[in-house]
């Protein structure tokens, strides 16, 4: 996978006073949870690794030293116990931030996380707010093989009661993690490694852009129009909307215009957003990196066959995503599972050349 | 610890409640369930009836609830189990709200959400779950945040011998010990996980044994007593509330009755549960109680008429509630 030699192009807020400064992602993810920590006192971090290491993916970088080991707590490998002890601590109104390592390890700790996290504002009637983040790492295309490579947000967004926050760049990652600690509900925020901006692996570079020094929000259930087109949409999240941003300059080339659509978060989703960019193409293609089954591509598909009725599509729905197999481990094997860039034209100009 | 003559008549008090409670809510919950209420062929319909789903009911163990809960405050903290009703008793959540919720109606706790098994009282600190072993890691959780606010508020994690065997048991008294938390672990060994029995499910005889692997004392409460109970969790109570820390209590008690209600209990010995009634913990308080000259039967009598009462006008509050409204069903998912 070779570095993006372009970047989307993401504006930062023109009312932004302080000076524009490039973050990567990761930059922006600790930048974000400081100063929350700053202005308040309620915020902690729980994880493995997220002290003195800064987090394994250099999510905590630098917060160790400024707020001391009672706000950052390396954790020992207890995710069930300091999942738990999340819920605990926001129940008695503090604001924890779990870090799940890799979201492929939910395993191990999903009971507190689905059963309980989750479900807890709701079987007490609304009494019970459990203000917590669990940040989580996901994502593949670097050889990590099928237990260290997933993305899963499909699977959270799935079951009721998690807000499921995925950004796509440094910009909107600080702005979703200011939101996600300061929401009353639990928010679970998905990071994609490959677009962090680490030193040590290949990252797409438009994930890397500019972000004001000062705190800012953005909403949850607001997607982002990556780049504006007229002849498909193509709908997508995460280091994909990087992929996809590639594509759509390849198809462009071509004289195909193609609308890409950040979700940026899955709960809430913003159906309107999507819905109004395929009622204004008439083609959809919905590219995931998570599993193609029963999962994100299916959901946005059936969210537009149900409006058929107000949405006149030209072209069949097509979706792409990691097709019913665990992650390979071999670079060729691992190419061909996740949905590529080559895929992503391949299969618009699929939709440019069929009819319904 | 002696406990003081408040104290007692408290206990007295509590579990006179929670057997009285937990007699009725036996009956109780058969209605609606049986021929010729429900659909043919059906010897019994866990549906029906005013009080459906599953029924955990704790006669039998509520010296562990009142032993333990006699030493806690509003600002200590609770989290219980499927069969939790006698933790919710002692920690004062009010009797009529919780058994609306249990009958599924709008003025209950969780507005109809939750039911028997989610009771949760954030004014009282409370609740419950039926995941076994999910109360320990949220406990520490309480007693994390208590930690950091300053406080010597104290968390108390009830637990089966049965959970005691969840990774979850072991991760959470590892960290709590690490951390310094003030949880008290108290486990209640009332012999069965359903219809396996302790001593083909654990590999030590007694839990508490285990507490020195993790750090923690670990205290053996060997009869079901209200007043041992009450010394044990005194010391760890006051232990953790003196920043030192947490520890695991097991005390050996008895369940009455099934796992669930309906639960034909083929698994026990034949006159097990006899000979559990013939060593009832309550009238073995009483008489504690009048040897100590703190009450005489008239007064006890009186506090189990009261019970009565309560029992009575919970129920009462209950049945005379409204159901939630069927579009209630989609709010509150999130704050």
């Amino acid at each position: 996978m070779a570095l993006a030699t372009a970047t989307t192009a993401v504006q930062a807020k023109p009312e932004a006073a302080a000076a524009a400064r490039r973050l990567t992602m990761a930059q922006a993810m600790s930048e974000a949870i400081g100063s929350e920590m700053e202005r308040d006192p309620k915020v902690f971090v729980m994880g493995e690794d997220i002290g003195k290491y800064g987090g394994i993916f250099s999510a905590t970088s630098g917060l160790l030293d400024r707020f001391g080991k009672e706000r950052i707590m390396d954790t020992p490998i207890s995710e069930t116990a300091f999942l738990g002890t999340a819920l605990g601590a926001a129940a008695e109104g503090m604001r924890p931030i779990a870090e799940l390592m890799f979201v492929d390890f939910f395993g191990v700790c999903m009971d507190q996380i689905y059963n309980h996290i989750a479900k807890n504002t709701y079987m007490s009637g609304g009494t019970m707010r459990l203000p917590l983040v669990i940040t989580t790492a996901i994502g593949g295309g670097y050889g990590d093989a099928a237990q260290h490579s997933q993305c899963l947000y499909g699977l959270f967004a799935h079951v009721p009661g998690l807000k499921v926050v995925v950004p796509s760049n440094a910009y909107d990652a600080k702005g979703l993690m200011i939101s996600a600690i300061r929401d009353d509900n639990p928010v679970m925020y998905f990071f994609h490694k490959g677009i962090m901006g680490l030193p040590w692996m290949a990252y797409f570079e438009g994930s890397t852009n500019d972000v004001p020094a000062e705190a800012y929000t953005l909403p949850f259930g607001k997607a982002r129009i990556a780049r504006a087109g007229t002849d498909l949409t193509i709908v997508t999240i995460s280091q994909m909307v990087h992929k996809a941003a590639l594509a759509a300059e390849a198809l462009q080339r071509e004289g195909v215009s193609a609308e890409v659509i950040d979700l940026r978060t899955l709960v809430p989703l913003d159906v309107d957003g999507v819905l109004a960019s395929v009622a204004k193409t008439g083609r959809l293609l919905v590219a995931d990196e998570d599993y193609l089954n029963f999962g994100l591509t299916g959901e946005i598909a059936a969210l537009v066959a149900e409006r058929l009725d107000t949405i006149r599509l030209k072209a069949p729905v097509r979706r792409l995503g990691v097709p019913g197999v665990p992650i390979p481990y071999s670079r060729p094997l691992e190419h061909a599972a996740i949905p590529q860039v080559e895929s992503i034209v391949a299969a618009c100009k699929q939709l440019m050349g069929t009819r319904l | 610890m002696q406990p003081t003559p408040e104290h007692l008549r408290w206990m007295y008090e509590k579990m006179s409640l929670i057997r009285q409670y937990e007699e009725t809510m036996a009956k109780v919950y058969l209605e609606g369930k049986l021929p010729p209420h429900i659909q043919k062929g059906l010897a019994f319909d866990i549906g029906s009836g005013p009080v459906p789903g599953e029924m955990h009911l704790s006669a039998g163990q509520e010296p562990v609830a009142v032993g333990v809960c006699a030493h806690l405050k509003r600002e200590d903290s609770v989290v219980g189990t499927h069969r939790a009703h006698h933790f919710a008793i002692a920690k004062g959540v009010p009797l009529d709200r919780m058994t609306a919720e249990i009958f599924g109606k709008e003025t209950g706790l969780g507005h109809g959400k939750g039911g028997h098994m989610h009771l949760f009282d954030a004014e009282h600190k409370f609740g419950c779950s039926g995941i076994v072993g999910a109360s320990m890691p949220q406990a520490c959780g309480f007693a994390l945040a208590a930690k950091k606010l300053g406080k010597d508020w104290v968390s108390v994690a009830f637990f089966g011998e049965g959970a005691a065997n969840q990774g979850a048991f072991h991760e959470s008294l590892n960290l709590a010990a690490l951390w310094k938390l003030p949880v008290v672990f108290v486990c209640e060994d009332n012999k069965w996980a359903i219809s396996v029995e302790k001593s083909v499910a654990t590999a030590v005889l007694r839990n508490s044994d285990r507490a020195p692997a993790y750090g923690i004392p670990g205290v053996h409460v060997d009869h079901n007593d209200a007043l041992e109970v009450y010394a044990a969790a005194g010391e760890a109570v006051a232990r953790a509330r003196r920043g030192e820390g947490p520890t695991l209590i097991e005390v050996k008690t008895d369940r009455f009755f099934g796992h669930f209600q309906g639960d034909a209990e083929a698994y026990r010995p034949k006159g097990e549960v006899e000979e559990l009634h013939r060593h009832d913990p309550i009238p073995a308080l009483a008489a504690a109680i009048k040897q100590r000259g703190v009450a005489d039967d008239a007064a006890l009598e009186r506090m189990r008429g009261e019970a009565g009462r309560q029992v009575d006008a919970a129920f009462a509050f209950a049945r005379s509630s409204v159901y939630p409204q069927p579009a209630a069903a989609l709010q509150h998912v999130f704050a």
